[in-house]
């Protein structure tokens, strides 16, 4: 009968502060990776080469569009990304309007960057079309596609606002299309040959042009620059990792057009993992006997489950903390309350990856901003129901635990917590269950977690890689479920449970 | 013991009280009666702070409620209200020692203190341990009762509180509560709309009617020497009622 109240909050608080011990870093050399193949690959070789000249490497893949790695290498969230000279001419630095490779690398300079010599083939931008609409048509070049103003475009994300994609170019060949929409680059390839697109954008180094046959329109403006691929990297990388530059440079001159389509075909038509790509690739080429060192996929499982747990537990440990207080503090003062509950509203309803990519300027790359955007999320079901399950409490109740003289403090903790403590765990439950399904999109912004197999899985149009990630999650979110309704049958007064209302 | 000075209450655009002087005599029973909404719960509220008065002042043992020396009176006075009001999540023991607990009490103190209380309110120990929602309507009331008594507070504050219990043990309780003020001296202001329990408990007796004192006085005055009609009215409407009830002097 001594029993003290809202003993029910420490196990599974302690279970997840226990997972959020999980998270790690060590001092080694970063490599980031855009979200597509051919970067994948680069950034894999990377690994490879720095692995082979004795260094720490570690590949965080598929970090997301250019903006992301180019402000994650200024912040020195990552050291080495591979990218390309026409992306940094022609929209990263384009406000400089530098004219040569010579100008770029001073400006690089300026910022503690610094490039190495091109690696060899220029990936640079195209327009393309399925063969036969092509043909029916007549259209072999970009210029003729202003004849036709019905076309249907799509392209990538990425390409509908840079400085060098769409709207340059649609001035540039004054083109009149307006069914224009973004999508995802990998998806793009289904759309043009399913017919639901007419023209959509193509990296030059794509396996799937060659693969589907599709007619490459011709840049006959010019508008588009060189895209040699280079890798970008700190200044400081040389100082804290003596040999990487020199590792990174063995590629240089090495991979030519031709060689990098095979690689991207190795990858997204043949189903071989990019580092067992990358590493045909080096031994055969430079005479190397690297392996690729994958994981098994029981291993990979455990780690992404590992980190999803540790993005889920820390994230909703403090939203418990911070959300309760919250609530109680609507309950106790409706003025402030009001505020409070609007502003967790508010929250809600933006998008959970609008949300994730808020947090990138504040917080980077990585864990940090996608907990930080899953605390956020998680904050509502708890503030919500917390001040719903004070508010619910029978006016009765209340006017006992007052005329007893029990202190403010008493009638929180020993009568209008417990007593709301069904209402409260149901909404934790709901912000477990939410929070799960959303740390999946962490790994847009470089999270990991089983979101990190259905991003590849997209990219590669692997419908079981995209499954690896999707069942563990379901699974994660059932199983949480489960272990709160056992928590609810062991930390409910029974007093509660027996009439099953607080009311 | 307990003093209202010139107290009055207006919940939005209703007078729940007009203007009243009532000195509630130690170691008495003063019961308050009248039809529902006649302010008698107002007026038990603003003895123990429930409700704060809009004008005028309470006063508890020579001291006027403030918030400050609210906290400390309200320990002084038991207060017990229809279905006992109990915690649903607490156990019958742990709602009578809640409070004893909260302020320190060591747990064997408390203990005896719950025994003497089980034994004097006939309460039976195998349902100390059970919860509100698995005890019947009398024994919840008891509980009710035990925790209102717990700190052996000077005044005992009941509102309706035998309102929702079958006649049969209504009456056995109401034998019961009697004896237990008897035998506890305690100052005792209960609230009831049943004339018949009135007249079974009252020392003295308020009649109200809409946010006024009709009368103040003893049945006996009441019927002999009514202040107005409504008091005859009143009586003759409940007479029958008590008669057949049997808990009359």
């Amino acid at each position: 009968m001594m029993r003290r109240p809202i003993t029910w909050l420490v196990p599974p608080l302690g279970f997840f502060l226990l997972l959020a011990g999980v998270a790690v870093a060590a001092e080694e050399v970063r490599i980031g990776s855009k979200k597509f193949t051919e970067s994948v690959i680069l950034g894999e070789a990377a690994r490879l080469l720095m692995t082979e000249a004795g260094l720490q490497a570690r590949h965080r893949r598929e970090l997301g569009g250019t903006r992301i790695l180019w402000n994650a290498l200024l912040r020195g969230e990552i050291d080495v990304y591979p990218e390309y000279t026409g992306t940094l001419r022609a929209e990263t630095l384009a406000k400089l309007r530098l004219k040569s490779d010579r100008a770029l690398g001073e400006a690089l300079g300026a910022r503690g960057l610094r490039m190495t010599p091109p690696l060899g083939f220029n990936n640079t931008y195209a327009l393309g079309m399925a063969a036969d609409r092509a043909k029916a048509l007549g259209i072999s070049s970009i210029s003729g596609l202003a004849a036709h103003p019905r076309l249907r475009f799509g392209f990538g994300n990425e390409f509908m606002d840079r400085a060098d994609g769409w709207p340059a170019l649609q001035r540039r060949y004054g083109l009149p299309q307006t069914n224009v929409r973004g999508l995802d680059h990998d998806l793009g390839y289904r759309g043009l040959v399913a017919g639901d697109i007419d023209v959509m954008d193509l990296y030059s180094t794509d396996a799937e042009i060659a693969y589907y046959g599709l007619t490459v329109l011709k840049d006959d403006l010019g508008h588009f620059p060189a895209y040699d691929a280079v890798f970008l990297y700190r200044a400081d990388l040389e100082t804290r990792a003596p040999g990487a530059v020199g590792a990174l440079a063995r590629l240089s001159g090495r991979l030519t057009d031709a060689a990098m389509a095979r690689l991207n075909g190795a990858v997204k038509l043949k189903g071989q993992s990019e580092a067992r790509a990358a590493a045909d690739f080096l031994n055969a080429e430079l005479g190397l006997e690297v392996r690729p060192g994958t994981r098994s996929a029981a291993a990979r499982l455990w780690e992404n489950t590992l980190v999803h747990l540790s993005l889920v537990g820390i994230s909703l440990s403090a939203a418990i903390i911070v959300s309760i207080p919250l609530g109680v503090a609507a309950f106790r003062r409706p003025r402030a309350g009001r505020v409070i509950l609007g502003t967790v509203g508010v929250i809600q309803t933006l998008p959970a990856l609008a949300l994730l990519v808020f947090m990138i300027p504040l917080l980077g790359i990585g864990a940090p901003p996608a907990i930080v955007a899953l605390f956020l999320y998680s904050l509502l079901p708890i503030v919500r129901n917390t001040h719903a399950g004070l508010a619910g409490i029978a006016d009765p109740l209340r006017r006992s635990a007052l005329a007893l003289g029990l202190t403010e403090a008493a009638r929180l903790w020993r009568v209008e917590l417990p007593l709301a403590a069904p209402v409260i765990l149901a909404g934790i439950k709901t912000s477990a269950v939410i929070n799960i399904g959303t740390a999946t999109l962490g790994a847009l912004i470089g999270a990991g977690g089983y979101g990190q197999p259905i991003l590849t899985g997209i990219r590669l149009d692997d419908t079981f890689l995209i499954l690896q990630g999707a069942i563990p999650a379901a699974a994660l979110a059932l199983a949480v479920q489960g272990a709160f309704e056992i928590a609810e049958r062991h930390f409910i007064p029974r007093g509660l449970r027996a009439r099953g209302l607080t009311t | 013991m307990l003093v209202l000075d010139q107290v009055a209450k207006r919940f939005g655009e209703v007078t729940a009280l007009h203007p009243l002087d009532l000195a509630v005599e130690p170691g008495r029973t003063l019961v308050v009666i009248g039809p529902s909404g006649c302010g008698k719960s107002t007026l038990l509220g603003l003895m123990n702070g429930l409700v704060t008065p809009d004008s005028g002042r309470v006063t508890f043992d020579g001291e006027v409620l403030t918030p400050v020396t609210l906290m400390a009176a309200r320990r002084r006075m038991g207060y017990v209200i229809q279905e006992g009001g109990l915690f649903p999540h607490l156990s019958a023991a742990a709602n009578v020692t809640l409070l004893a607990r909260t302020l320190g009490w060591p747990p064997e103190r408390a203990l005896a203190r719950l025994e003497t209380l089980a034994a004097l309110t006939h309460f039976p120990r195998p349902a100390l341990e059970r919860f509100p929602g698995e005890l019947s309507g009398g024994q919840r009331q008891r509980v009710g009762l035990m925790r209102a008594l717990m700190l052996d507070p000077d005044v005992l504050l009941l509102d309706e509180p035998l309102g929702s219990l079958d006649p049969l043990i209504r009456f056995e309780l109401q034998v019961e509560l009697r004896e237990i003020f008897r035998s506890l001296a305690k100052t005792v202001v209960m609230v009831t709309h049943d004339l018949g329990e009135a007249a079974f408990f009252a020392d003295t007796i308020l009649l109200m009617r809409a946010g006024r004192v009709v009368q103040h006085g003893s049945l006996e005055e009441f019927g002999a020497r009514p202040e107005d009609p409504f008091v005859t009215r009143f009586i003759e409407a409940q007479r029958g009622h008590w008669q057949a009830g049997g808990g009359a002097p």
